[in-house]
């Protein structure tokens, strides 16, 4: 239960807020139900809704609307490629098939090992240093840019690695 | 511009560090302004110093600050941190670079608007500069400048970040103001705008990351000094995006009014390759195609020229392409921008974006018949001026606009409908 394991974490953003507008908190808090579960499941959904007072299906509506949240489990790592306009014009398209086909898979899919998911997103604000993702793992996101397929077969190497030591 | 007045990191070495800040004045014209001048004094010298939205709409801040509902409290200012236009990547260097400055400017905009707190709304994807800016504002409290008391005076101040989770429509401030209050992020009908009702239905300021690093400037060095940089009706520095077919991308802090030529062929080297320019989106993906003709490239940027020749200033998200790019393509890829980022409110907005995002896939596919092009102009005026919000509105601009000025290009595309 993410209120009886992170109470004082829960405690820190609700009085981010005024006491009588606890619902603008729900967006922290399916933060810290996707770094706990891995995905959002229907149980974090009961739980946060009764944490800020709302119906569970008003909190599975912003699940549904805002990009950052998972419903499914995907690989343990989601590489996001952004090939919108800027990035296009820089290569980003090309670079993202590379990747695919040297991880053998297609775009949106996850690697047979489980741990890496490559899909495309929309413009990131990194646009002069394309190609370039975004990494969201179990603790966050962080960029990763001026890519070339090379560095990020580096970098998802040493995810593996960092894996395999446990 | 010999010294960067908002890209000051690249001047001063750490001085995102608050001892470094501080150093080279930090936080003295919040201090001045606090136990020196009333908050209406300070509304005045903003819009004297003329100091516009940096945002995209390019409105007076100090005018947007004197609608605040009056005798209204408890107010609230919101920083719009979802820099999420594509092309645009300003914001971010500053939260990241120079967070200070930025803080500051919250805080003198936070005076004069009377609210006692502030919150930066940071687009999900920052996670990490978001988690330091928290750690920055805790040192502000370490250092008596955010808190209760601030200076020995009465008033109190606080700062939070709240970071929104992958919605380009949360950076239209009535949708970001839903987004904060835990909803999804859909515009509100206005009126009434943010500072009558804003964030709780109460009196909120909502301004753009690179127009609150303005202020700690304005405030120090005073509006004749702002007012000599930039044009007469656009004064001080602006932060350029130039993204694209160009040798140096980057941002690029200088006088509005500089030309697009300045821009892309002395800061930004010109076109990669040696190859000609074909179009400039000023202002990302939200306004009008240019062509890239001596009459375009020499107009200055500012938010009264720009127009002149049929664009929009906007954020000054400067994308350029050349001329092997397919203005077809183009269209398709900002179309399907705005159909993913589309909130679904309203109906012209939900259906067009769609609808145009499949007769442009047919046209690139090379499935169309000469007729789709004239139903996709047909769906994009159809468009035009029913959108709810601005997203809508702004959707079509370079498709018309692409088939205004560049029409063979969708035309070659045409195959026999198969």
């Amino acid at each position: 239960m993410l209120a009886e394991k992170h109470r004082s974490e829960i405690d820190a953003l609700l009085a981010k807020y005024p006491a009588d507008q606890s619902r603008s908190a729900v967006l922290p808090l399916l933060y810290l139900a996707q770094h706990e579960y891995g995905s959002i499941t229907d149980e974090a959904i009961d739980e946060i809704a009764e944490l800020v007072g709302i119906n569970p299906t008003q909190v599975a509506s912003l699940v549904g609307f805002y990009t950052l949240f998972h419903e499914s489990e995907g690989g343990r790592y989601r590489i996001q490629i952004c090939t919108d306009l800027p990035c296009a014009l820089r290569g980003a398209v090309t670079f993202a098939q590379e990747l695919c086909a040297q991880l053998g898979i297609r775009m949106g899919e996850t690697t047979s090992d489980g741990l890496i998911t490559v899909e495309e997103v929309k413009c990131l604000a990194a646009c002069d240093r394309a190609p370039m993702f975004q990494l969201q793992d179990d603790e966050g996101i962080h960029y990763h840019e001026h890519q070339t397929v090379e560095s990020a077969m580096a970098l998802i190497e040493m995810l593996r690695k960092r894996h395999s030591d446990g | 511009m010999a010294e960067h007045i908002l890209l000051r990191h690249r001047d001063i070495p750490d001085i995102d560090q608050l001892a470094v800040y501080r150093k080279h004045g930090g936080f003295e014209a919040f201090k001045a302004a606090v136990t020196g001048k009333t908050p209406q004094e300070v509304v005045d010298i903003v819009k004297a110093a003329g100091l516009r939205g940096r945002g995209g709409a390019g409105f007076p801040a100090g005018v947007k600050w004197g609608f605040l509902s009056a005798n209204v409290f408890p107010r609230y200012v919101v920083a719009n941190a979802d820099e999420s236009e594509p092309g645009t990547f300003k914001d971010r260097e500053l939260l990241e670079r120079n967070p200070y400055q930025f803080l500051e400017g919250v805080a003198i905009c936070c005076y004069a608007a009377q609210a006692e707190t502030a919150y930066v709304y940071c687009r999900g994807e920052f996670w990490d500069l978001a988690h330091e800016l928290e750690r920055k504002i805790e040192a502000l409290h370490d250092a008596d400048l955010l808190g209760e008391r601030i200076f020995g005076t009465n008033f109190n101040l606080n700062i939070y970040v709240h970071l929104g989770a992958g919605a380009y429509i949360c950076g239209e401030e009535t949708a970001l103001l839903e987004s904060l209050e835990g909803k999804l992020g859909q515009p509100r009908l206005r009126p009434p705008f943010p500072a009558a009702e804003g964030l709780y239905a109460k009196p909120t300021v909502v301004n753009n990351v690179e127009t609150l690093t303005n202020l700690p400037p304005i405030l120090a060095h005073g509006t004749d000094w702002y007012r000599s940089i930039g044009t007469e009706k656009s004064p001080g520095p602006k932060i350029f995006c130039l993204s694209g077919h160009v040798e140096k991308p980057g941002n690029y802090e200088l006088p509005l009014g500089t030309t697009f030529r300045e821009l892309i062929f002395e800061h930004g080297g010109g076109i990669a390759g040696g190859r000609a320019i074909k179009a400039i989106l000023p202002a990302g993906a939200s306004a009008p195609l240019l062509p890239a003709t001596d009459e375009v490239l020499d107009t200055p940027m500012d938010y009264e020229s720009v127009p002149k020749v049929g664009s929009q200033l906007g954020s000054a998200s400067v994308i350029v392409m050349d001329e092997t790019v397919d203005i077809a393509w183009l269209s398709q890829k900002t179309t399907n921008f705005f159909k993913h980022e589309s909130c679904g409110k309203c109906t012209p907005c939900r259906e067009g974006t769609y609808w145009m995002n499949n007769i442009l896939t047919r046209i690139n596919q090379g499935h169309a018949k000469a007729e789709d092009i004239d139903l996709l102009e047909s769906v994009a005026r159809g468009m035009t001026g029913k959108c709810l919000c601005a997203l809508g509105e702004f959707s079509v601009m370079p498709v018309l606009s692409g088939l205004d000025l560049f029409r063979s290009d969708f035309e070659s595309h045409i195959g026999d409908g198969r």
